[in-house]
Parts: structure tokens; sequence; C-alpha cells
């Protein structure tokens, strides 16, 4: 396998994509957005909690809730922390089903496969298309969330609190495993249907286990401590090494090109 | 250069190409004839090794197209011209090129000296930076063209590719093919243009799932159909006609003065022909020999499978 083939490939396509602005700046709006917006809603809960906190004590009744202020905030913090585990699954679906698709609907995959690259380097640049640019601006809005909260909650909570191990494990080890499972189960999506909306709704379908997810941490049914995380890590390297398997054997020159979808 | 024996595609029950057996020399200009939908997109994508075979072999310069690291090779040593030119409409001729050029391996120099040089003889040279997306339809097919050179293949696979081009753009492309054939290139040409056919190909298959015939275009005029004489008189009259069927001619047929006659053998049976109407007091004004056009043989075996 020759890894320098499927860069030629991804090159290109972030070339082509400079192109593509409808597509790419949804994907970056959101993440930008989310970055600012919930550093913001956490100071405001924070102040309207504070707020709450001294009428109580003003009217002199039991302060049971006080000092939950910070509390709230850190649940709160490591809640919208999740986001980006959100936005990882999104954000690389989108972009993959445009990257496999787009090649289809612009009949260029047959002069592309006519050439002499494997199948694996083909999905590999492929997969590299979706991934850097996702991560990149994960970061990037992950970098930024993180220095508005602690610069909103310093005050409330007394510290810093990113960045911390939980942050850590979701953008180094959650956000790109789950990107990688977003981005084969494009791959296979993408390589039986022939629109880029139907790839990418039916994508978004397989992100309700995260929903659950969320669900399940905002109701308190599960926390997104350290060893809830990992958990989810060994989850979703199981999973991607499944998916990544059936794909391989999904994904084939001869389906893609008389697969009409 | 090119074999293939008893090479079958189906898809599910449905054969698309069925038991195609040919051999195609080294420099040769191969014409795939056929209607729509006749399994002509299939073979080349098979040939390609861009689909597998449901059965039979077909070698590229002696490597099987159904063994993968075989068909590494073959895709190295072709250029492929797809019906739809698939062109990067977002990067301009340039990169299209560049970037084709570097999968197929070529060093950045030879890249570099490929595409001028292919980009000048089609005349796109000026508009090297200009994006695809922006170009005519001819001008599309002349930079897939180009893209389809650009490693220097021994073995060209062309799809259609005067299709829905105008008069002036099917020209410049059938130019560069010739130039092409007397570079020595092996080119394996789909088409229904007969014409093109005619003018350009060497051998020419006529195809409709099956091979009909296969043979050069003068070998497919001559020998497929009956040859004709056709003989301009300046009257026929009765005595004329009673000449003539004393010699029990095959098909006869009159018009507008004209007799045209069916003949197996016109060195010998051209000379009878004209002195019994001679004889008759016919006044012969030109006699000319007709023969079966391409055309004529397409449809004969095309409507003949229908």
């Amino acid at each position: 396998m020759k890894l320098w083939k499927s860069w030629v490939i991804a090159t290109k396509d972030f070339s082509t994509f400079r192109e593509k602005k409808n597509t790419i700046y949804p994907l970056i709006v959101l993440p930008l957005l989310l970055s600012i917006v919930l550093p913001i809603l956490i100071g405001g809960i924070g102040n309207l909690i504070g707020l709450i906190d001294n009428l109580i004590g003003i009217i002199g009744i039991p302060i049971l809730i006080k000092g939950s202020s910070s509390k709230d905030i850190t649940v709160l913090l490591n809640s919208f922390s999740f986001f980006y585990i959100i936005l990882a699954f999104i954000l690389p679906n989108t972009l993959a089903s445009y990257s496999i698709l787009g090649e289809k609907i612009e009949k260029s995959l047959e002069p592309l496969l006519a050439t002499p690259i494997t199948d694996t380097e083909l999905l590999l640049g492929k997969s590299i298309t979706s991934f850097l640019p996702c991560i990149a601006i994960i970061y990037f809005s992950a970098m930024i969330f993180m220095v508005l909260s602690d610069a909103i909650t310093y005050n409330t909570i007394g510290y810093l609190f990113f960045p911390n191990w939980s942050m850590a494990i979701i953008l180094l080890l959650a956000v790109p495993l789950v990107s990688i499972l977003s981005i084969q189960l494009n791959v296979i999506i993408s390589s039986r249907v022939s629109d880029v909306r139907t790839a990418t709704q039916l994508g978004l379908l397989l992100f309700l286990p995260f929903i659950g997810l969320y669900i399940f941490l905002e109701t308190s049914v599960i926390s997104l401590n350290i060893i809830n995380l990992l958990g989810i890590f060994v989850i979703l390297s199981v999973a991607v090494a499944i998916i990544f398997s059936i794909s391989k054997t999904i994904i084939q020159r001869d389906k893609i090109l008389t697969k009409r979808g | 250069m090119i074999d293939a024996e008893n090479l079958t595609r189906k898809f599910g029950d449905l054969t698309v190409v069925d038991k195609l057996t040919f051999h195609i020399e080294e420099g040769e200009v191969f014409g795939f004839l056929g209607p729509n939908g006749a399994g002509k997109t299939t073979t080349m994508r098979m040939l390609s090794c861009l689909i597998s075979k449901t059965s039979g072999e077909a070698r590229i310069a002696g490597y099987d197209v159904s063994d993968e690291a075989d068909s590494l090779k073959i895709r190295k040593i072709i250029g492929l011209l797809p019906e739809n030119n698939g062109l990067y409409d977002d990067l301009t001729a340039y990169k299209n090129l560049d970037f084709y050029g570097k999968l197929y391996e070529c060093s950045k120099t030879q890249r570099k000296e490929n595409i001028e040089h292919f980009l000048k003889l089609l005349g796109l040279w000026d508009k090297k930076d200009v994006l695809a997306g922006t170009f005519s339809k001819g001008m599309k097919q002349k930079l897939a063209i180009a893209r389809s050179l650009i490693h220097e293949p021994e073995i060209l696979f062309l799809d259609e590719p005067t299709a829905n081009l105008d008069p002036e753009s099917s020209k410049t492309v059938r130019d560069f093919i010739l130039d092409l054939k007397k570079e020595k290139k092996t080119i394996f040409l789909n088409t229904h243009n007969l014409d093109e056919a005619q003018r350009i190909c060497d051998k020419i298959g006529i195809f409709n799932t099956k091979l009909m015939v296969i043979g050069s275009p003068e070998e497919l005029e001559d020998s497929t159909l009956r040859k004709k004489t056709a003989i301009q008189l300046k009257e026929v009259n009765d005595k004329i006609l009673k000449a003539l069927r004393n010699l029990s001619l095959r098909n006869l047929t009159i018009d507008n003065n004209k007799l045209i006659v069916d003949v197996v053998n016109p060195e010998n049976e051209n000379p009878i022909i004209v002195d019994a109407i001679v004889s008759a007091g016919g006044k012969i004004q030109y006699i000319t020999r007709i023969s079966s056009t391409l055309e004529d043989v397409y449809l004969k075996f095309v409507r003949g499978k229908k």
C-alpha cells in the first residue's frame, strides 16, 4: 500500500472543497457557534443560580441548594463537553457524503478507479479528506470553548475547570474514534445510495445511540467520569474495528461502479 | 496486445456480454461497434479492470484482468476515456492533469512536460489555469483525452470519444486519435459512429451482447454482403429486359433507367451483362460498382440479432 497516494487523493479533495463553500461553511459555523454559545449559556445559568441563592439568603429560607452553584456548573461543563463527541459524528458524516458521493455524482469515480490505486488507498484517502478538516475544526472550537468557559466560570467555581482528564479523553480518544466510526459508516452508506442528502440522513440515523448516551448523561443515569469515558472508548474501538472489517468487504470498485443506488 | 476468450459478464440473470472472443494486435485501432445497451461499456470496464468478469478470460499485454496484482500493472499501461469525461470541475485544467499524473506515478518533470505537451497539442494551454467546470463540452473532452494520455499509456480505451460533440470538436478529437494511431498506440474504440469507425479503425467488431462479426472495414464491406453493379442506360426497353432475363441475373432492379444487379464475380459477370445490353441496342451511359457500406453490414447484423 502506498500511503502517499491516499494523501494525493485527500489533498485533491481539500482543493475541491475550497470551491464548495455551501458545504464547508456550515461545518465551520456550527462548532464555532457552539464554542461561543455554550460558555455564555453556562455563564448565564451560573448568574441565575447565584441570583436565586442571593434571593433565598435575603428572604431567610433555609438554603438547601446553596453551594450547588459551582457543582451545577461543573456538571453542565461536563455534559456540554459531550457535544464534541456529537460534533465528531455529525461533521465527518457530512463531509464523507460529499467526498465519496461527490465523485459518483460528478462521474469522476470511473477515471479515478482506472488509475493504479488500490481500493484501500482510495478509501484511506477519502477518510483522510473527511477526518482531518473535521478534527481540526473540532479541536479549534474546543479550544475556544475551554478558554471561554474558564474565563466565564472561574469566579464562580474558583478554579480553571479546563483542561481536565475528561476533556482530554474526549478530545484525544473519543473524538477521533467517533469521527472514524462516522466516516466508515458513511463510506458503507455512500456505496449503496446515489445522493448526498440520503447518505447524510442515513448516517445521522446511526447517530441515535449517541443521543441516547447524552440523555443518560443529562438524567444522571451515567456520568462523564474518566472510567465511563474509558468504557465508551473501548466500546467505540470495538465498533470501529467491526465496521472497518465490514466496510472492507463491502467496498469493492466493482460494486461501487455497478451499484446505481 | 488485448485478448479476450469467452469473456462473459452477467448482472443477475441478465447476460450483458456473452462469450466475447477477439484478439487485438499491438498498434491496432479496434472499433467496437454496437447499439446503445449492447454491452460495449461493460466490456471496456472489464478490460480496464474496473469491474470483474463472470467467466471467460481477458488479457492485456499478457496480464490477466482478473488477477489483483496484474490489474494494477494493467492500469499503469492503459489510459481510459470514459463515456462521461469525469473531470473535476472545481480544479483547473492543469491541476486535473497533475492529480492524475501523480496517481499514475509520473515524476514531477514528466508530469510538467506531458501536461504542457498535451495541453498545447489540444489547444488548451492558454486555459491551463481555468477551472474545468467553465469549459465547453468539446474542451472538456479534449482535457479528458489529455488526462488519459498523461502517463503515456501503451493502450487506450476510448468510450464514445466524439459523442455529443459539435462537428468541429468531433473532427479535432478524431484527428487526434488518428495522430495517436500514427504513434502506434493500441486503441480500443467504443463507438456507434460508423463513419468514425470506418475512417479510424484497422479492425471492427460488431457487437450486440455477442460479437456478430469481426474484420477490417474493407473485409466487412466486401465479404459480408453481395456485391452489386449499377448500369445507367439512356433508355430501358423490352428488348434489353428480355436479353437480361436470359442471363438469369440475381435481384435485378430497375429505377429511372438504372439497372442494379447482384454479382458474385464482377470481373466475369459484368462484361457478359454489358455485351447483352449492347447487343440488345442499349446505350450505356456509365457503369459503377456498388459496395455494401459499413452501415449495411452493421444494420444487417444488429437487426438480424433482433
